[in-house]
């Protein structure tokens, strides 16, 4: 039981990392369908830095790093050229995915050291809870924290409310002296940050090793992700454990012979997502405005 | 001046044809080879060991071949105009080494009757189709009788990637190995769903070793189960290549697909003027199925197991090799109990690709 939870709780790390930083780039009204690629790209960059420094530490940063950098070419397009996002997007994990496999090639095959575990003073020796919660990797610890920083910095700071309102109405953002642009660019980097971490998560923690495509899908389901949340930090945090517990009490429905098809419980995540849109949508026409207005839309400054 | 030298060199030319086309005539001996990989060599297991069949040909034949290869091409409309594009350009054999080829290779043989093609692992056949698979089921058994053996909490854990006859004519040999040293122990298998995704792969591992299995088995493609069996301190097995490398301490052997001796064979056969898909039901004897006998399937070495366990997995290599041990002998029940073949009898390769049920020491049922 207690294992299984722990296992639980690690798997939803890089769909909850992705998930954050997709949040805050389309809180600002950029929808950034490549989040499959800024993974893939921070979990080579990760990889490869272990590799050559030797320390998981090192991954993390570069991990981080490597999302910014790859974010910059969508902002660039999208922020500056104004091109359509979906289909940049979508350009960019296809773009990405080749990329990974080609710097990937030299590390196929090798193996290197997780990030250490940590196990937090006094919290650790709560019975059954302290082993649950309070004895992991850095990384776990960092993306809980994240994510309630930027509920915080969402809902109650003004940086959160200006990213709010670009994102709602980039004119009005726009003609009372925002800097929209910078503002995205700023946004964007941030879930490119996130991903990156996202991704590196899965080479520094669940399968220490390099292969092409490694993130499998997990940049996809963060997307949903951020729909089944309705843009809020902590439906976000409640939806990436429910992703990942689904994932986990399918497998054990299946050792332990539970008389229901796995495929079932495969699909629940994207049929609860469309439930999700399908609610946000009632409220939307009643005039409930979670969605971003401007999401998606490329902002034109005519002076 | 200049067209005096002009017209030597077309006398020269014209004096020089019949030289060179008894030179094109000694080229043509040499046997254009086409291969299609799914992925990169560097994914280290499917293609990876096809990439080393490759190399076997090349030693084998030298420059009496010219080998092309097409990597990292999509199953699918793309891969029809892979092929069809190896086709054009002379190649007389060509191998197209994943399932997912069957229809484009079917394809794109009706449009040119006169090149070989050979498919990976599919069952359909034409005039100039023919099929070459590994009887992985092999190792499969070998697997179950170390983990029968080195097994203390009797329970197994085995990762599908999805419920076709392939993978569980696998479960079901692994179950006849381990139940040939081990009357307790009991496999139970999680399908992924997925043929390659390593964080899947992963958290299946996990759960198996949380519900108590303490010898790990698996039919998808990532290394992502034995690291996790390294890290849990369980055992396991690796698939299509050593993966040693990944878990020093947990890998007990692996199977390794040995495409060499089957790619050889074929070539041979089309130099000779021998090769053909048989007249039978389905061109079954252009077909080819190689096992242990053949070296198409080998093991690699026993490791992190006690010298006695080594012994017996020798010993059920060796006879399946030899044709002494039958897998799939009867008499056999399924995990209800009930009878699939009476004693004495033997199921056959067409019984095998049929399988939708688990035999006796499996658990669950197969998923519809």
């Amino acid at each position: 039981m207690e294992s299984l939870l722990i296992t639980i709780l690690v798997t939803s790390v890089p769909i909850l990392l992705a998930g954050t930083g997709e949040l805050i780039a389309e809180k600002s009204g950029v929808l950034n369908l490549g989040v499959e690629g800024m993974m893939l790209t921070g979990a080579v960059a990760a990889l490869g830095s272990v590799l050559i420094f030797g320390n998981p530490l090192a991954g993390i940063f570069f991990g981080a790093l490597a999302g910014i950098l790859i974010s910059l070419i969508f902002s660039f397009f999208t922020i500056f050229l104004m091109t359509n996002q979906v289909a940049t997007g979508l350009g960019l994990t296809i773009f990405a995915t080749g990329l990974t496999g080609l710097i990937g090639e030299p590390f196929v095959g090798k193996t290197i050291s997780s990030l250490p575990k940590i196990e937090i003073i006094f919290l650790s020796d709560i019975p059954f809870l302290g082993s649950i919660f309070f004895k992991h990797d850095i990384l776990f610890y960092l993306s809980i924290l994240l994510i309630i920083a930027v509920h915080f910095f969402l809902i109650k700071s003004r940086y959160g409310i200006i990213i709010r309102a670009v994102g709602d109405n980039h004119d009005s953002a726009h003609s009372i002296g925002y800097p929209v642009k910078i503002i995205r660019l700023l946004c964007v980097g941030f879930g490119g940050m996130c991903a990156g971490m996202g991704g590196a998560y899965i080479p520094l923690v669940l399968t220490p090793h390099w292969s092409e495509g490694m993130t499998a899908g997990k940049g996809w389901i963060a997307l949903a992700l951020v729909v089944f949340a309705s843009w809020l930090p902590f439906r976000l945090l409640l939806g990436a454990l429910i992703f990942g517990g689904i994932t986990i009490l399918q497998f054990v429905g299946q050792a332990r012979g539970w008389p229901f098809p796995s495929q079932f419980l495969n699909m629940l995540p994207y049929l609860v997502t469309i439930i999700a849109l399908s609610i946000i949508s009632i409220k939307t026409r009643s005039g409930n405005t979670l969605v971003p207005s401007s999401l998606g839309k490329p902002f034109l400054e005519n002076n | 001046m200049y067209k005096k030298f002009m017209k030597l060199i077309t006398f020269l030319s014209i004096l020089i044809t019949p030289f060179l086309l008894v030179n094109t005539k000694a080229l043509a001996k040499t046997t254009k080879v086409g291969f299609v990989y799914l992925t990169t060599p560097g994914d280290h297991g499917w293609t990876y060991a096809h990439e080393i069949g490759k190399q076997m040909v090349e030693k084998e034949f030298g420059n009496k071949v010219k080998i092309s290869v097409v990597e990292n091409v999509p199953e699918g409309p793309d891969a029809t105009r892979v092929i069809r594009e190896l086709a054009k350009q002379g190649n007389e054999i060509i191998f197209t080494t994943s399932f997912g080829y069957m229809e484009p290779t079917l394809k794109v043989a009706k449009e040119f009757p006169n090149v070989k093609f050979e498919h990976i692992t599919g069952y359909k056949r034409s005039k100039n189709v023919a099929t070459g698979n590994i009887r992985f089921y092999e190792g499969r058994y070998v697997q179950g009788v170390v983990a029968g053996l080195m097994t203390k909490t009797n329970k197994i854990g085995y990762i599908g990637a999805y419920p076709i006859s392939e993978v569980i004519m696998g479960i079901n040999a692994f179950a006849q190995g381990m139940r040939s040293v081990n009357n307790k122990a009991t496999i139970s298998v999680i399908w992924a769903n997925t043929w390659y995704d390593p964080v899947k792969e992963a958290d299946a591992a996990k759960v198996h070793i949380a519900e108590g299995a303490d010898i790990l088995a698996q039919h998808t493609d990532s290394p992502a189960m034995l690291q996790i069996a390294e890290k849990k301190g369980a055992l396991g097995f690796g698939q299509s290549t050593d993966m040693g490398a990944f878990a020093p301490k947990a890998q007990l052997f692996a199977s390794i697909n040995n495409w060499g001796p089957y790619y050889v064979e074929k070539i041979k056969q089309l130099r000779n003027g021998k090769w053909n898909t048989g007249d039978g039901p389905n061109h079954w004897p252009g077909n080819t199925w190689g096992g242990m006998s053949t070296d198409m399937l080998l093991l690699s070495e026993f490791k992190n197991m006690p010298s006695d366990v080594a012994a017996k997995a020798k010993k059920a290599h060796d006879g399946i090799k030899s044709g002494k041990i039958k897998i799939f002998a009867g008499p056999l029940k399924d995990n209800s109990g009930k009878e699939i073949l009476a004693s004495g009898k033997e199921l056959d390769d067409g019984a095998l690709w049929g399988m939708n049920y688990y035999l006796d020491g499996v658990t669950g049922k197969v998923p519809k």
